[in-house]
């Protein structure tokens, strides 16, 4: 796909983003969302936002592997997608969990890590979704890339979240499929960076 | 199948109970997958019958009984009690069956028996969760002597009027309403009266996160959320506050002096 092409499919990019969205929403009307629709919409939000940020992460090694640089244009939506999720499923904590007690919200912060780590990565993720528009992105120039780097950590916390979440009751194996992928994504760049360094010593 | 009990109304709640619905689809039983759907789904592969509960250890009159011979065994009762998961729900539920101690009685525990082991069923080719290693099967509870023999400890055959389904945990299950739901096994094949502590599956699995007691405690959170709070299955919708956890889950005033002179920080 060329550029034009890639531009072109932006709007269906658009609308799959929405699917996990309108799946809760006709789960809800169809009475499917479990006996506990709380704790269901609290853990799906959490998966999609996994999702989104792997389909995010993915783009830049699908560009290189398919030789289609313009995918580029995509990565940007999907980013927001994932920080879209993600603010979703911190909603379900600050509403369901806490009633929006700031005081309670701190608490459970402190005593937990896993909430801790969950919101640290919401909060530099937040930062990036911030950043996101051209503007930002000529202000802070070379600084930006920089920047958004941290998307690598965010995966990072985001599966220490995770495992955090299911060591409790020794039930890794989701965790060992989103882990496995975001090892896999974040080894390619290791890869592609050493290959690069030494291509450019040689 | 129809088992109607006798409501007991020392044990009825003012709590409206939970839907049946919710009671038989929303499940914890491992040994047929972590979802809390996988249950209802794949528990059909169950085989209970014939089903025998053996009673054994520490006992004058060790014995075998078949199942028919436990629904014969006592009066059935229906009792209405609530239920309190280590993961912050609840529900009320109606169970039919009766005091564990008309069973354990008739075996005559000696003055060794200490301590009560609860051994759950183990079917290979009929349980698909047992491959994930997530605890070591079978499945073992632990009770002690004086809180397996208190009234409000059940053995449970049915619900709502009628047997147990293979989700909730046929053809007989525990219910002690004053623990986290986990304590009370399902599908029990094997009841061990014994002198010594024995470790049971969630100790062994994860001994940070459970002790023995399990008592249900809204000051003694668990490692990773608190326990002050939890949700009612089925009562409200999205803008129902969560309930706040009662002490005993409510039962203080029946078990409390059960522990009395404990740290139940430290008793968890």
């Amino acid at each position: 796909m060329d550029a034009r092409q890639v531009d072109r499919c932006k709007p269906l990019l658009f609308v799959l983003g929405l699917f996990p969205l309108a799946r809760w929403v006709w789960l809800g009307v169809t009475d499917q969302l479990t006996a506990n629709p709380i704790e269901f919409l609290t853990r799906s939000a959490g998966t999609w936002t996994l999702v989104c940020l792997m389909v995010t992460l993915a783009i830049t090694p699908l560009r290189r592997l398919l030789g289609m640089p313009a995918l580029l244009r995509w990565r940007r939506m999907c980013g927001l997608y994932t920080f879209f999720y993600a603010t979703l499923h911190l909603l379900t904590w600050a509403w369901w969990d806490q009633g929006f007690d700031l005081a309670g919200m701190v608490a459970d912060t402190l005593q937990r890590p896993f909430v801790a780590v969950g919101l640290a990565a919401f909060f530099l993720m937040s930062l990036l979704a911030l950043t996101s528009t051209r503007g930002w992105m000529r202000r802070l120039g070379g600084n930006w890339q920089r920047l958004h780097r941290a998307i690598y950590p965010i995966g990072v916390l985001a599966i220490v979240h995770y495992w955090l979440h299911k060591a409790g009751k020794n039930d890794y194996a989701e965790v060992v499929i989103y882990g496995g992928l975001l090892a896999a994504l974040l080894g390619w760049r290791l890869v592609a960076w050493w290959r690069a360094r030494r291509l450019a010593a040689a | 199948l129809a088992l109607p009990g006798k409501a007991n109304p020392q044990f009825a709640l003012m709590d409206a109970t939970t839907p049946e619905s919710d009671v038989t689809t929303y499940n914890n039983y491992y040994e047929f997958g972590t979802g809390k759907g996988d249950p209802a789904r794949y528990a059909g592969a169950l085989q209970t019958h014939p089903w025998q509960l053996s009673v054994e250890g520490e006992a004058g009159k060790p014995r075998t009984f078949a199942i028919e011979d436990l629904l014969k065994l006592a009066p059935m009762e229906e009792r209405v009690y609530r239920l309190r998961c280590v993961e912050g729900w609840s529900m009320v539920i109606p169970w039919v069956g009766y005091s564990l101690s008309a069973l354990l009685k008739q075996v005559d525990p000696t003055s060794r028996a200490k301590y009560v082991e609860f051994v759950t069923a183990r079917q290979p080719g009929n349980m698909r969760g047992l491959s994930s290693g997530v605890l070591d099967w079978p499945y073992v509870e632990v009770l002690r002597i004086d809180e397996a023999m208190h009234p409000l400890t059940m053995l449970v055959f049915g619900v709502y009027g009628k047997t147990l389904p293979n989700q909730n945990g046929a053809p007989l299950r525990l219910a002690v309403p004053w623990k986290y739901g986990f304590k009370s096994g399902k599908s029990l094949v094997a009841i061990r009266l014994v002198e010594k502590q024995p470790a049971s599956s969630w100790m062994r699995a994860a001994p940070h996160e459970y002790g023995f007691y399990a008592n249900v405690n809204p000051d003694v959170p668990h490692p990773r959320w608190s326990q002050a709070t939890e949700r009612r299955i089925g009562e409200g919708g999205f803008f129902a506050p969560k309930r706040k956890t009662l002490p005993f889950n409510g039962y203080a005033e029946q078990v409390a002096s059960l522990y009395q002179g404990m740290d139940l920080r430290a008793n968890y």
